[in-house]
């Protein structure tokens, strides 16, 4: 995809896992020139250099965003499937876990 | 860091008349004290007024590497020179979070930095006082940090996402910089004569505009009320002062160092420190231009950034060479 | 005070934890490795809120404060092996310029030769030098019979390994980026270039701490950073350069010119007071 001329490096979104177990969540942002510094400078500045810690960098052209007029069709209408929700059921009283 | 000292009265860009009808999701998210996200709808006085602060907030954190990364080869110890080092380190860092909060909105932190560089944009003032001894270290930490801290922790719960999820990073890395504010001030008043002289000089010297960050007294500030119509400013500039002061005092007394104020006392009817008038004229001279340091401070900062055009183009034309698809930025227009 | 080097010092009194070797040899050998990382720290300080970019100021700080982390555990150890001993600050603060024992290589201002301001293509060329040295040295002193060493060097080999990357990244970037940065990446390793030599001095180790196994051989180190160098500078598409070493001399305390204002900037302070505490 042609490039118009750029003021400054690139914008990069940063995703971080901060430990296993949990998912990679979406931290800030950043300026690189490539992926290999986009991912050294999220280091530096989103961990701390902090081991154990996996992250993304995802240059920020590559995204793709709903919109948040969108309602509806594109996302699962809360109210509709409702056999997806705990009180559609019932439980006798007294059993636990459940 | 930063405050409310950005511009004086009768300069800042008055309030507009209100043009946000149409916003019903906007009004009831921010009514509600949800968050305005990125992609959401939202006034463009909203959008305009946001980018401003967070744009200026991010230029106060870059700023004020300057007046302490002075001492950084001039630490009187490794250990104070580490501690240094890291917090000038987050204030960069702290600049970083801030202009991507600030891109979200739909601007380039390029374009930010052009502002930052043309005076169109502001920083707090604060940084164009000059850091002339090594106390200074300290009250910067103790009295400006805490201001900092003082007016960003409201922040963590503004309307706008992006903003409020970076000083919620932000609050939590400065936990250790007012704290070492005041570990330097303490071994200082406790130490020689000639240190404890050297930290009730800095005192004296930073008390004054430290109170100055949160901004002109409330009557002075036409915008603080749109601002707190929108969600983004929580308490007035005064309330934030008052709350400055009431916490700062007791930390005073356990330093062994005396407020340049002979009014403060504290009055028992209000609960409350009542502290002397402030001369705001010092203020807006300093912001209009005429501090000790405003055009060292840019003048610095351009440098940085002029100096190291070349090495970004590098970087972007070695980036190019390896991506087909993309081409390198050019030159910039000077 | 300078011991002449190859000197049999007479063995001080062994206690419990006596390290390995003779502690004024040991001394005298963690203290150079303890200066080079000062002054190395204390140049990278300069940098900080000048760098090309914002990312850069955090990532030269980071190098800077790992520098100074190996500094104050070296010139620590160095401290408390002698007689009487002396903190890391006694050390830092209050010696002279002919008792600072590191190599010309790191006291040098960041501008070019004649020129004055920090320039970014000296200080990566500067950086990837000492970077590929300290990963070489560290990584063997990580088996240092001295357990102290050993630790110290371990943390390090981490630290410097992160250090060397990030240079070899830059002076890819600069040397084969555009035109005009590969001539000033170029310049920048001229003007480093006849530092390099005096890395590779083996004169300032005690032979008894060579044969206990407690300290590294600088020889050694020659070959494997002659390899990663050559094969980062082909890659930047970057000469080696062919300068003739300067003279040398920093272990023994003959420094350049540029060393006396480093000290008188970095020591004034705590020389103003002495005997205070910060």
């Amino acid at each position: 995809m042609p490039e118009q001329s750029r003021r400054d490096w690139p914008l990069w979104e940063v995703f971080v896992r901060a430990r296993r177990g949990l998912s990679h969540v979406h931290a800030g942002s950043l300026h690189a020139p490539d992926a290999e510094m986009a991912l050294r400078n999220a280091r530096d500045l989103y961990t701390r250099r902090q081991e154990g810690v996996s992250l993304w960098v995802v240059p920020a052209s590559a995204i793709t965003a709903s919109s948040p007029d969108e309602k509806d069709s594109f996302f699962d209408p809360a109210g509709d499937k409702i056999y997806r929700h705990p009180t559609f059921y019932d439980i006798p009283e007294g059993v636990e876990h459940l | 860091m930063y405050g409310n000292d950005f511009s004086a009265p009768g300069t800042a860009p008055q309030a507009q008349p209100h043009t946000e009808d149409g916003f019903e999701d906007f009004w009831a998210v921010v009514d509600a004290d949800g968050r305005i996200e990125p992609r959401d709808a939202m006034p463009e006085a909203y959008r305009k007024s946001l980018v401003r602060q967070i744009a200026q907030h991010a230029h106060s954190e870059i700023i004020g590497m300057q007046p302490e990364g002075n001492w950084i080869t001039r630490a009187p110890s490794l250990r104070r020179k580490a501690i240094l080092m890291a917090k000038v380190q987050d204030e960069a860092g702290h600049g970083l979070y801030l202009y991507s909060a600030a891109e979200t909105l739909g601007v380039d932190r390029a374009d930010l930095l052009d502002m930052l560089h043309n005076g169109k944009q502001k920083y707090s003032s604060i940084f164009n006082y000059p850091t002339l001894t090594w106390a200074d270290m300290g009250a910067i930490g103790w009295l400006v940090d805490g201001a900092a801290i003082v007016n960003q922790v409201p922040l963590c719960r503004c309307s706008y996402g992006p903003y409020a999820r970076a000083m919620v990073r932000i609050c939590k890395e400065e936990s250790f910089h007012q704290r070492q504010g005041f570990e330097i001030l303490h071994s200082l008043s406790h130490g020689t004569e000639a240190q404890h002289a050297m930290a009730q000089d800095a005192v004296d010297r930073w008390w004054w505009p430290s109170l100055m960050m949160f901004g002109p007294p409330d009557d002075d500030s036409p915008n603080s009320e749109r601002s707190m119509r929108w969600g983004i400013k929580r308490f007035s500039n005064d309330e934030l002062r008052q709350r400055f002061v009431d916490m700062t005092v007791p930390q005073a007394e356990a330093l062994g160092l005396t407020p340049p104020d002979p009014d403060l006392r504290w009055n028992e009817q209000r609960g409350s420190y009542d502290f002397g008038e402030i001369d705001f004229t010092e203020l807006f001279e300093v912001i209009k231009g005429n501090g000790a340091c405003n055009k060292q401070r840019i003048g610095h900062r351009r440098k940085a950034h002029e100096d190291g055009a070349w090495v970004r183009e590098a970087a972007d034309a070695y980036a190019a060479k390896r991506d087909p698809g993309r081409t390198a930025r050019t030159t910039e227009v000077a | 005070m300078s011991t002449p080097q190859g000197s049999s010092s007479p063995p001080l009194r062994s206690s419990d934890e006596q390290p390995c070797g003779d502690p004024a040899s040991l001394a005298r050998y963690a203290l150079c490795l303890g200066d080079d990382a000062l002054v190395m720290a204390q140049r990278l300080g300069e940098w900080i809120a000048a760098a090309p970019q914002l990312e850069e100021d955090v990532a030269l700080a980071n190098i800077a404060l790992d520098q100074l982390g190996q500094a104050r555990s070296l010139l620590g150890y160095a401290g408390s092996l002698m007689q009487p001993t002396r903190s890391e600050d006694e050390l830092a603060y209050f010696r002279d310029e002919r008792d600072l024992r590191n190599v010309q290589l790191v006291e040098r201002t960041w501008a070019l030769p004649g020129g004055t301001g920090s320039d970014f293509g000296v200080t990566m060329a500067r950086m990837l030098i000492w970077s590929t040295y300290q990963v070489e040295l560290y990584s063997r002193l990580a088996s240092s019979a001295d357990e102290t060493l050993a630790a110290i060097a371990a943390k390090a080999v981490k630290e410097v390994d992160y250090h060397r990357d990030h240079a070899t990244m830059w002076v890819l970037r600069l040397g084969d980026g555009t035109e005009e940065s590969r001539l000033r990446m170029q310049a920048g390793l001229e003007a480093e270039w006849g530092y390099v030599e005096e890395l590779f001095d083996p004169s300032y180790v005690d032979q008894g701490l060579l044969a206990n196994g407690v300290a590294v051989d600088p020889i050694t180190l020659r070959d494997p950073w002659n390899s990663r160098i050559d094969s980062v500078l082909a890659e930047a598409t970057l000469a080696r350069p062919e300068v003739s070493p300067a003279r040398g001399g920093g272990r023994d305390g003959i420094h350049t010119e540029q060393m006396g204002y480093l000290l008188a900037e970095m020591q004034h302070l705590a020389r103003s007071h002495p005997g205070a505490t910060w």
